[in-house]
């Protein structure tokens, strides 16, 4: 299955390895902060009574 | 319908909500299938052998960086002249997907430029002006973070944006404008005598809609973290002041 890259494989590789790395942390910061906001948005409301529509 | 509308932070959390889930799905459908397709399943190519399958993650994170900095452009500008605060927040949310687009363009470029160029860098038009643009992102971020007052962040890091746009066009057009250095033209074209090969276009097409489709996920998740960020400051500020 996975093709034969020769004499490229670590440039190859590593590029694809650096993008993947790259990719995944922004989502999983993106993820993240909004959980965090969110959580503490919803808490702020629930002390004030105010509501977000 | 105005698209104003949207720049309502209520209708904006409550369209995005409903958008995402959907641009989501398409996001990895079109990610997956044009990586798998590139990978797996084009042959290697006489000039650049197998790291021509470089190809399918370096193009579209160049195209985002540059594209990224002219959608914070329309947004910053929509701020500075019509004051709508979601097209600041989303300027704002944009900017850390164009640095890491960016970064992801240098790597790889670097990356695949070793064994093509035999160097990972060179001071070419395309090339410094991509670092800049770089430069500007970071720079963009910063101004943000360093600004306590919301309304004056925007407004100076819309103007920073208007001057960056400079180097976001140099970024697209260098290798036109000056006509040397070792990076080659555009490998996408809307003249197809330009474009490179059909069996590596397609799945480059799939590969650019997915990187697209991912940003504007990304934009969409952190713009409403960002609305909801400036309401729960506004909260807090009022409970400050009671």
């Amino acid at each position: 299955m996975m093709p034969e890259l020769g004499k490229y494989a670590v440039s190859v590789m590593s590029a694809y390895g650096v993008t993947v790395v790259l990719l995944v942390g922004i989502v999983a910061q993106s993820l993240w902060r909004a959980a965090r906001v969110r959580r503490a948005l919803e808490a702020q409301e629930q002390r004030t009574g105010a509501h977000n529509g | 319908m105005s698209i104003w509308e949207y720049a309502n932070p209520k209708k904006f959390m409550q369209t995005s909500a409903w958008a995402l889930p959907w641009f989501t799905g398409l996001a990895a459908i079109t990610l997956v299938t044009g990586l798998v397709w590139g990978f797996f399943f084009t042959p290697e190519a006489a000039n650049f052998g197998t790291t021509v399958k470089i190809i399918y993650i370096h193009v579209p994170s160049a195209m985002m960086a540059i594209n990224i900095w002219v959608m914070m452009l329309v947004t910053s500008l929509i701020w500075l002249i019509r004051r709508h605060h979601v097209s600041a927040l989303a300027a704002k949310a944009a900017a850390p997907v164009g640095l890491v687009m960016t970064l992801i363009a240098l790597f790889t470029g670097a990356i695949w430029g070793q064994p093509m160029w035999g160097t990972w860098w060179e001071w070419d038009p395309r090339l410094t002006s991509f670092l800049i643009l770089g430069l500007f992102y970071l720079g963009y971020i910063a101004l943000w973070q360093a600004i306590d007052n919301p309304d004056t962040a925007a407004d100076l890091t819309g103007v920073l944006c208007l001057v960056g746009s400079v180097f976001a066009l140099l970024s697209r057009y260098a290798v036109n404008f000056w006509n040397q250095g070792l990076h080659q033209g555009a490998s996408l074209s809307v003249d197809k005598q330009e474009n490179v090969s059909d069996v590596y276009w397609y799945p480059l097409l799939f590969c650019i809609a997915g990187f697209i489709l991912l940003f504007i996920v990304l934009v969409l998740v952190r713009t409403r973290t960002e609305v909801r960020s400036r309401r729960l400051k506004a909260l807090e500020a009022r409970e400050r002041l009671a």
